[in-house]
């Protein structure tokens, strides 16, 4: 009786999908949303997929985030050196390699990390980011080192690194490798911010383990978009090991700001305006006042006396 | 003492040499040159030798989490002379699973951190076996950059199974206070060695692992992830952990060989768990030698070794993208780890193709 119920159990989920009501006829024109609107799918792409009623952000690829984020969708992609694959000749049940391959040909991607240059209001940035279709978007050894490059450029040309953090699980299938990625990525950033240069992470949703205990969170700003997941352990994890009661709203960027551990949650649409207006103060080395300057202070003075006169 | 699975042999003849030795030592004889004994315990070494100089990286890593394996508290205590821990983050508490203080190294002022996993039920839940919150990170960034002022060398002793994952820690920023260590350790300008010492599970090994010279106990294990953990996550299969830890690569000889780590201290015969002092011996020994070259060093000098050290792994084979492809065409015809049970997985759909139209065929020969 025990292993009827265990296995209804199990199938329960399964058994309500078939028979849940669907909102809308989801398919190449119209987009369920998670509070139940159906969004023309037109509409939502020109709203920068971004629900118009519940403002939740709908994730979006690579390509259409440097698109957005870039000033008129103009952006030049830098290709890292790459890697030579599979250091361990790692097999678990299917081999690695073959596992990559295959990944590799549905995304057109050779990893998870994708860079690019350009400018934001007039502002040259370098870019990076996570893109979590390739395998959830972990991070081996092709990716840390695509993340060092995008550093790496930045420190060359003298120019802001913003980093768009999601995904970031290990790539297990890597080990060690994989796991000494952290180390290298908070090195590059050091560097970055002994130069004085900025780095800014964006968080988006969702960014898991080891991108948020590494790069994440030690931004010079650290930036999420409005009700992103940051985790680093899994709610299932914690559940796993302590009877903590998780909050609804546990590990979202909202929660996290309460927490102290995120400077600022910035919705996508102002994400360029935000980011230049940050770059621009925080790279600013005048120590002269406008109005002290002397071109402008005369024109401030003939100003002021043609209003006494 | 505690004997693992794999060790029955080495119970029944440490059974054995006891009982053959209790007449004496109950008369006070320490001495004992009965030949019987002689030859067992020669008989015992030759077993040791033989069972440790095979062992697979599963066993490793029980004799990482061994009960008895010295931790960070006996090595603190018996290497370094005067070891006075210190304790608290001066924010919100004392994490227990991080041992702190500063003491003496042959003359030397060093500064010890160090996970404890503890021995006893007792002395394990108090040091929550090893699982740091991230009032334990906090506290070292604290101590490292007092040492730091001071002109005081750290040494890290890593042995933790991970961070600890619940509610709290994650309100109070385990993420930040991990990545934060990492870069305080990046930073620091005095020398930093790490040794691994047991068992090495996770981001918080990785945060202390950080510095100019990682060295490693011969039968200590490095790795992501618990290697029951990954069976689970790859595998789904919780009984392919020999698998699971082989593919990891956890072993100090590998991890030697993909320069992750610099060099192996040895262990005495039958593990660190069977003689404490030779163990203790060997890694001061160690630790003095390697503290000795990196002493010499100026401050700009070892900050520029230990980041150099982690930018660097991995540098020396890297190819553009193009020669990148021609490459591995090239790799995908000598790569050829031959398994029927993999072959038949990643084709399964192939397979059952061939095998459909096989049958179809049959049956159209014998039906026309
Ligand atoms: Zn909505």
């Amino acid at each position: 009786m025990n292993w009827v119920k265990e296995k209804f159990k199990e199938l329960k989920p399964k058994i309500k999908s078939i028979f849940r009501v669907k909102v809308g006829p989801e398919g190449h024109l119209w987009q369920n949303c998670s509070c139940g609107t159906v969004l023309y799918k037109q509409d939502l792409e020109d709203n920068l997929f971004v629900c118009s009623v519940c403002k939740k952000h709908h994730p979006i690829t690579a390509k259409e985030r440097f698109k957005i984020f870039f000033d008129n969708g103009y952006f030049q992609e830098i290709f890292p050196m790459l890697p030579v694959d599979d250091p361990l000749k790692f097999a678990d049940t299917r081999i690695y390699k073959v596992r990559l391959d295959n990944v590799r040909e549905q995304t057109k991607r050779h990893d998870s990390v994708m860079l690019a240059e350009g400018l934001i209001n007039g502002i040259k940035v370098v870019a990076g980011i996570v893109d979590i279709t390739f395998m959830d978007g972990s991070i081996g050894r092709a990716a840390g080192e695509a993340f060092l490059t995008g550093a790496e450029h930045a420190l060359n040309y003298n120019l802001p690194y913003i980093f768009f953090c999601s995904g970031g699980d290990m790539r297990i299938q890597e080990s060690t490798f994989s796991l000494i990625q952290a180390s290298r990525m908070i090195a590059a950033i050091s560097l970055l911010k002994e130069k004085k240069i900025p780095y800014i992470p964006v968080c988006l949703d969702q960014t898991n383990g080891m991108i948020t205990g590494s790069i994440a969170l030690i931004g010079d700003v650290n930036i999420a978009e409005p009700k992103a997941k940051v985790t680093f352990f899994s709610q299932k994890q914690i559940k796993e090991t302590t009877r903590d009661i998780l909050p609804i709203e546990f590990q979202t960027a909202e929660y996290l700001l309460e927490k102290g551990q995120i400077d600022l949650i910035v919705e996508r649409k102002d994400l360029p305006k935000t980011i230049s207006t940050l770059i621009l103060i925080r790279t600013n080395q005048n120590k002269t006042f406008l109005s002290d300057a002397t071109d402008y202070q005369s024109d401030f003075t003939g100003e002021a006396s043609s209003f006494t006169s | 003492m505690n004997y693992l699975d794999f060790e029955d042999d080495i119970r029944i003849l440490d059974q054995k040499i006891e009982s053959l030795k209790a007449p004496y030592i109950s008369k006070g004889i320490t001495d004992i040159a009965n030949p019987l004994v002689v030859e067992n315990e020669k008989k015992l070494n030759n077993l040791l030798d033989q069972v440790y100089s095979h062992l697979t990286p599963y066993q490793i890593t029980k004799v990482a989490r061994h009960d008895s394996r010295p931790r960070t508290k006996d090595y603190a205590k018996k290497i370094f002379t005067d070891f006075i821990p210190l304790a608290g983050d001066r924010m919100f508490a004392e994490d227990h699973s991080v041992i702190s203080g500063y003491g003496i190294l042959d003359g030397v002022s060093v500064l010890i951190v160090g996970q404890e996993k503890g021995n006893n039920t007792e002395s394990k839940i108090i040091s929550n076996y090893g699982m740091n919150r991230p009032e334990g990170f906090r506290k070292i960034i604290r101590l490292m950059k007092d040492a730091e002022r001071l002109n005081i060398p750290v040494i890290t002793f890593i042995d933790t199974p991970g961070p600890y994952p619940t509610k709290g820690s994650e309100d109070r920023g385990q993420a930040e206070s991990i990545a934060k260590l990492t870069e305080v350790s990046l930073d620091l300008k005095v020398p930093l060695i790490a040794v691994i010492i047991g068992e090495g599970s996770g981001n918080s090994a990785n945060a202390l692992a950080v510095a100019n010279k990682v060295l490693m106990l011969e039968y200590s294990m490095y790795s992501p992830i618990s290697p029951e953990d990954c069976a689970e996550l790859l595998w789904k299969n919780a009984k392919k952990v020999e698998e699971a830890a082989a593919a990891l690569k956890i072993s100090a000889k590998d991890l030697l060989d993909n320069k992750i780590i610099d060099e192996i201290i040895l262990e005495p015969r039958g593990g660190a768990h069977r003689d404490h002092e030779a163990a203790t011996i060997n890694l001061a020994l160690s630790i003095k030698k390697n503290l000795k070259e990196l002493i010499l060093m100026t401050p700009d000098e070892l900050v520029y070794q230990r980041k150099n050290r982690f930018l660097s792994i991995g540098k020396d084979v890297l190819l553009p993208k193009e020669e990148f492809y021609m490459e591995n065409i090239e790799n995908r015809i000598q790569y050829q780890p031959f398994n029927w049970k993999l072959l038949f997985q990643n084709n399964i759909k192939l397979i059952y193709t061939i095998i459909a139209i096989v049958v179809l065929f049959i049956l159209a020969l014998i039906f026309s």
